[in-house]
């Protein structure tokens, strides 16, 4: 252990840019790997408990406002806003039941798995410039695979339930996931093919644009974003439809359709388990709508240039933190969309679900992937460069990357040398 | 740690897959061979594969079990109904697995794999000087998406994958449309008992 | 990962694939031989991985992993379907009944 005066600690902190290099600043003391695992673990953990809690109360709130009531408003004040704290506290202290037909092992692992899924997908989620607690390079696909995990934890509570309700909505809720998750990809594969790059971070920083670049341009640095892309807001509504469903959200809500299947998989389960599910329901909820942040609305940037400017100018924490508040609000506000399109439109049925899916999303999801690849190409054969405005191409954008001092940077520059 | 983290993957993985031996019930069996291929998507990302563990989550994890616990649903006729092996073809079936993990052994343990590396290091002149990637940390993503388009920066002089990724592709299509057309035969065979 | 040796993980790979033979001649279920079939697999392709990782293999050791993956989600397809027409026609799983070419 080994402590700084106040100034080079202030100094370090000031300067620290990734998470590790903070806690490293704060604390003074160089953490060893499993240290530094488990403040990343809490931190996420915190991350992920927190969405399920406010949107939870958001949901009643803004359904409530919707359906011109008030929603909670006793709890813990005027607006209610314990009262997600205090239905937990209630879950917590019911009895853990389960039933007589029920495949016991089966029945009790079903909600730690979906857990466990969407919790372990937070982990590749950049929520400021290097702060994802593993920066991988295969982010975006991980994420993708570990969402398809969730369809697992799902088939075997409906399977292990011993009842047919729970059946059947099990089979419904992982069909429609199962399909959803195709054009969800392939949507989430346009960015990926514009930037060049699976790491989740390096595709948000490709996007970020600079205040000099405005200046000399005058094009304002969020038509950086990928959703300013021609291609890419249609493809940004495409995943988001797609987000929607394979979250088993309103319209697509089938497997709690109470009137034909009382509550679909969630039949048999009370107390925590059942909270588990709608922890990792809302959680997910978050988490579709970062990726959808990272990949189109340009992560952790401001649209402005305040972020890439504090950084350039040695504030790299403060960017870091105004980045993490930014990727959120995003995030949240992504989330209000999804509530609100909920409380909005009516459930579809099981039939119209599937024929979205198979008949409309997947082929315009196929188109739109094509149209990305095609239209830098045809750009390049008449105009002679590969995009609409006379900056400088997506893929080039690596000065951005290469100035600021990630761990891993100087890997991946050395692997796109490589590359070229 | 990543020693530590390896023994208890390993002998999760090994656990997940003597259980899918030992379990009578489908669907407990779908379970281990869940719990086992994830601890293997682990050992994978411990080799530093990280894309091909990634893959294993993505495919085989979320895809093929996926589909082997649909396929688990619509045949089973009724829960309490097993399919159990008869004693004797069990301890014929214990007998032959450990004779035959006996011989895989005697290989694993006969062979002298790192003289076996140096040999093969050895036999490829073109290519020594060059500097090989190192890819132990992960990172392999490029260097995969390059070998499956036919390029190999990593290891200079050796050939790409673009036929084989080509043929595969080709191949995917052919079962897409085969397992379509049985899956749709089959339902006019019941329409007519 | 440098202390472990290959040899644990070719053990692995070996447990695995042993595990995956046993179970695809001695379950009766049709599924059951199917998740065997995805033992050995897998048993192989953590060999792959680890051949990879220690050998001057390199990626082509990765590469063979991912076209295994690829090929066994498409055998999977397929022996579904054919294992679904076979519940159809003998209203059981049991592949035991499946017996009625041998004359």
């Amino acid at each position: 252990m080994q402590l700084l005066s106040a100034e080079s600690w202030l100094a370090q902190l000031l300067n620290s840019t990734s998470l590790p290099d903070l806690f490293n600043a704060l604390t003074s003391i160089q953490l060893g790997p499993v240290p530094l695992a488990i403040i990343h673990t809490l931190l996420i953990g915190a991350v992920f408990g927190l969405p399920a809690g406010v949107f939870i109360w958001a949901e009643r709130k803004v359904s409530g406002r919707i359906q011109d009531r008030l929603g909670p408003t006793r709890t813990g004040g005027r607006f209610g806003w314990l009262q997600s704290l205090a239905d937990g506290l209630k879950l917590i202290q019911k009895e853990d039941l389960a039933p007589s037909a029920a495949d016991k092992a089966l029945f009790f692992a079903a909600p730690t798995v979906v857990v466990v899924a969407s919790f372990l997908a937070y982990m590749f989620l950049p929520f400021s410039d290097g702060w994802a607690a593993v920066g991988v390079d295969v982010g975006l696909f991980l994420i993708l695979g570990l969402l398809a995990l969730e369809v697992i934890g799902v088939i075997l509570a409906g399977y292990s339930s011993g009842s047919k309700w729970a059946l059947f909505g099990a089979m419904r809720e992982s069909a429609q996931m199962v399909s959803y998750e195709i054009p969800m990809g392939i949507c989430a594969l346009i960015p990926i093919v514009l930037a060049g790059t699976l790491d989740l971070n390096e595709v948000v920083r490709l996007q970020v644009g600079s205040f000099a670049d405005f200046r000399a341009t005058g094009i304002p640095p969020f038509f950086n974003w990928f959703f300013f892309h021609p291609v890419g807001w249609l493809a940004f509504i495409c995943y988001f439809v797609c987000a929607t469903a394979s979250c088993k959200r309103a319209p697509f809500d089938l497997a709690e359709a109470e009137s034909e299947l009382v509550a679909g998989f969630l039949t048999e389960y009370s107390g925590m388990r059942w909270s588990f599910f709608f922890l990792a329901e809302y959680a997910s909820m978050f988490l579709v709508s970062g990726i959808a942040v990272s990949l189109f609305l340009g992560g952790w940037d401001d649209g402005f240039g305040i972020v890439h400017g504090l950084k350039e100018n040695g504030q790299g924490l403060l960017g870091n933190l105004l980045g993490a508040l930014i990727f959120t609000m995003k995030a949240s506000k992504l989330v209000l969309v999804q509530i609100w399109v909920r409380w909005t439109l009516p459930r579809i049925r099981i039939d119209q679900v599937m024929e979205t899916c198979l008949k409309y999303l997947i082929p315009i999801a196929c188109a739109l992937f094509l149209a990305a690849t095609i239209y830098p190409l045809a750009l390049a054969q008449t105009l002679g460069r590969p995009q609409l405005t006379p900056t400088k191409p997506l893929g080039d954008r690596t000065s951005i990357s290469q100035n600021t001092d990630r761990p891993d940077s100087t890997q991946s520059v050395a692997s796109k040398g490589v590359a070229e | 740690m990543s020693v530590a983290l390896f023994w208890l993957f390993a002998i999760l993985a090994c656990g997940g897959a003597i259980s899918v031996v030992l379990c009578q019930n489908v669907s407990r069996m779908a379970a281990s061979l869940i719990l086992c291929l994830a601890s293997v998507a682990v050992l994978y990302f411990l080799l530093g594969a990280d894309f091909v563990g990634a893959t294993q989550l993505m495919v085989y994890v979320g895809g093929t079990v996926v589909l082997l616990i649909f396929g688990i649903m619509l045949t089973s006729s009724s829960p309490s109904h097993q399919l159990r092996t008869s004693p004797a073809d069990g301890f014929l079936a214990a007998g032959i697995g450990v004779l035959f993990l006996a011989i895989v052994a005697f290989t694993i343990g006969g062979v002298d794999w790192a003289a076996n590396s140096q040999k093969l290091a050895a036999a490829e002149p073109a290519r020594q000087g060059q500097q090989q990637q190192d890819l132990s940390h992960g990172m392999t993503t490029r260097p995969l998406a390059l070998a499956l388009m036919g390029v190999r920066p990593d290891k200079p002089g050796a050939g790409g994958y673009l036929l084989p990724f080509e043929i595969v592709s080709v191949h995917l299509l052919v079962v897409l449309i085969g397992a379509a057309y049985l899956a749709r035969t089959k339902r006019r065979v019941v329409e007519n008992q | 990962m440098e202390a472990v040796s290959l040899n644990s993980l070719l053990w692995v790979g070996a447990v695995l694939f042993v595990c995956g033979v046993i179970c695809m001649t001695t379950k009766r279920n049709a599924i059951g031989v199917l998740i065997g079939v995805e033992l050995v697999l897998n048993g192989a392709n953590l060999n792959f991985v680890a051949f990879s990782r220690y050998s001057p293999l390199a990626l082509d050791g990765q590469v063979a992993a991912i076209f295994v993956i690829v090929l066994a989600a498409a055998e999977a397809a397929v022996a579904l379907a054919i294992a679904m027409n076979f519940y159809n026609c003998h209203l059981s799983i049991d592949v035991d009944r499946g017996d009625e070419l041998h004359g």
